[in-house]
């Protein structure tokens, strides 16, 4: 009885986030899996899709959609209207300076690859040095590797501690007269770690090198400023954002896109093509061959109308405030070891427990309606660097409430009691 | 609070978790494969023991599931004593019963394998109970290259 107080009394949360408004905004929350109501923990995998995103879409394809930049047809222009009228938000969400400087890509996979195969090739030659952590994604690590191996160039990786936390000072020595670009990850996937940026961006700046961060998991989870930043390259997905999949961007300074020789040839990319000589389009649509996942920029466009209205301080605030609940709960489980314990952190937790392997976890969670990611997280590196095949991850979303903590919590000490 | 799981973790796979059979080194093995799951990161290296077609030995090393771990800790048991063609067939037989339909399945001819029918049920386990099998597939078959379910 009395536990079953206390628990009501932590429940409450300090801010008045609307977070059972915003519930009732995505239908799938409403699922029933396993015959128990859906607990969604993966958010840092995917996240998934409020109403508007997801009328946005029905929208477009009922109402208002052609091809873009076509045709003079008035579907192409509603089609074009809605397309652009996204970049726009993006543009605003980021605070780019201009439009020019948000490229649509696939995700932040892509954008990163876009940065190595065209960025990279131009500017970095056999001998030169690109920068990376050891808490990055593999998609911010393989892209570089390929760079190397076609250019001769070396990947360098600064090391992390215990906590999970990049050792700034081995970072900046790192940094050497051969250093052509920084690579880092904005928000850890696996850890959860949110990197000093600021910091990192001023000491490569300081030696005139330029940086990129992949934002995929920092985005949903606090404002981004990329001129308040200074970084001259951010890398997302849209569909860790509330956006459909298959859109992600790529925001760069746009004297440095200017410079960039293009990406892929195709449609749209060229504002000339004869036999002899083709004249590229002008930003951003020289980076944008072919015809680009219109449905998914514009429901992208609506994910970011529907966060502006909450308002990413305040999520970032009430997620804050999750996590530590679920970091506070975790630690007065016996047996569980939390990997990653950062002093910055996003609302990402991720756990071993002793004896029981995280794909145990993840299939008996499972049986209770919760979905959490057990594995690698496509971050080998930092399995290897704590001495772990795989971990078990909880990440959370602006959704996710105390109570299902609760749960979540209550569901690993009884597995734990089970496998004995 | 589990029950639903009970069909996926019987208390025999839990004792082989718990106390894995024949989990040591052989010296000087005959045969020597490792298998790995790159989805989960699950690892073991599977060592045979040969008098001839006969598996004399069997042992194993290395993390994993639940399932996957009891799944190699049975197998180990139950091919010690069996020539490479009943072996073999055992493998033919277990394969169906964690991936072939209802009516193939025929739980009196694995044994005590049958506890692990379960992940059947369960798609995104399925290769933690076959890794052992596919290990041993390939160790019978002297392969040297280790073995990956993907
Ligand atoms: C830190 C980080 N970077 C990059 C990516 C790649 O994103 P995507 O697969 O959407 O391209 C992910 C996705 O898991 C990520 O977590």
């Amino acid at each position: 009885m009395n536990k079953q107080h206390i628990e009501i009394r932590t429940d409450k949360t300090m801010t008045n986030f609307p977070v059972e408004k915003i519930r009732a905004d995505f239908p799938i929350l409403a699922e029933l899996i396993r015959n128990k109501p859906l607990i969604y923990l993966d958010n840092a995998a995917t996240c998934q899709k409020p109403q508007a995103v997801i009328d946005s879409i029905v929208q477009l394809y009922s109402h208002d959609y052609a091809n873009v930049h076509r045709g003079v047809h008035t579907l192409s222009v509603r089609s074009t209207d809605k397309f652009e009228g996204a970049r726009t938000k993006v543009k605003n969400f980021i605070n780019a300076a201009n439009e020019k400087e948000i490229i649509f890509v696939k995700g932040a996979t892509e954008a990163i690859n876009l940065v190595a195969q065209t960025y990279g090739k131009a500017n970095i030659k056999a001998g030169d040095e690109i920068l990376i952590t050891a808490m990055e994604h593999h998609s911010n690590i393989v892209p570089w590797q390929i760079l190397c191996e076609q250019t001769g160039a070396i990947l360098k990786v600064a090391p992390i501690n215990l906590q999970g936390e990049l050792i700034f000072d081995e970072f900046e020595k790192l940094i050497s007269d051969k250093t052509r670009l920084v690579s880092v990850v904005h928000m850890s996937n696996a850890l959860g770690t949110i990197n000093p940026v600021k910091k990192i961006i001023a000491a490569a700046h300081a030696q005139g090198v330029p940086v990129l961060l992949d934002g995929a998991q920092a985005i949903p989870h606090m404002p981004i400023d990329v001129q308040d930043l200074e970084c001259d390259f951010y890398a997302f997905s849209g569909h860790k954002l509330y956006a459909p999949t298959g859109v992600g961007v790529l925001y760069g300074k746009q004297a440095l896109l200017e410079a960039m020789p293009p990406y892929q040839g195709g449609g749209d990319m060229i504002r000339k093509v004869t036999f002899q000589e083709t004249e590229y389009n002008v930003l951003p649509y020289k980076f944008e061959a072919g015809t680009p996942d219109i449905a998914g920029v514009v429901g992208l466009g609506a994910a970011l109308d529907y966060l502006n209205d909450i308002g990413m301080a305040n999520i970032a605030a009430y997620e804050g405030e999750l996590l530590a609940y679920a970091t506070e709960k975790a630690r007065h489980i016996k047996g569980l070891r939390i990997i990653g314990e950062a002093s910055q952190k996003g609302a990402i937790l991720g756990f071993v427990v002793d004896r029981i392997h995280p794909h145990d976890i993840g299939t008996m969670l499972d049986s209770l309606g919760i979905a959490v990611r057990a594995g690698h997280h496509c971050a080998m590196p930092v399995m290897d660097f704590f001495e772990v095949p795989a971990t078990a991850r909880a990440s959370f979303a602006m959704y996710n409430t105390k109570s299902e903590i609760n749960v979540l919590m209550t569901g690993i000490a009884s597995l734990i009691e089970v496998f004995g | 609070m589990f029950n639903d799981l009970r069909d996926l973790y019987q208390e025999v796979i839990f004792d082989h978790n718990r106390n894995p059979r024949n989990f040591r080194v052989i010296e000087n093995a005959d045969r020597q494969v490792e298998g790995f799951n790159p989805l989960c990161g699950d690892k073991l290296t599977l060592f045979l023991k040969m008098n001839g077609n006969v598996i004399t030995d069997a042992s194993f090393q290395g993390s994993g599931c639940a399932i996957s771990t009891a799944s190699v800790s049975l197998m180990t048991e139950i091919v010690k004593g069996k020539t490479e063609q009943e072996a073999e067939e055992l493998f033919k037989k277990f394969h169906e019963m964690t991936t072939g339909k209802d009516e193939e399945i025929n739980l009196e001819a694995v044994g005590k394998l049958a506890v692990l029918a379960g992940v059947r049920e369960y798609p995104a386990r399925v290769k933690c109970a076959t890794l052992a099998w596919h290990t041993l597939d390939a160790a019978l078959k002297n392969e040297q290259k280790p073995v990956s379910t993907e």
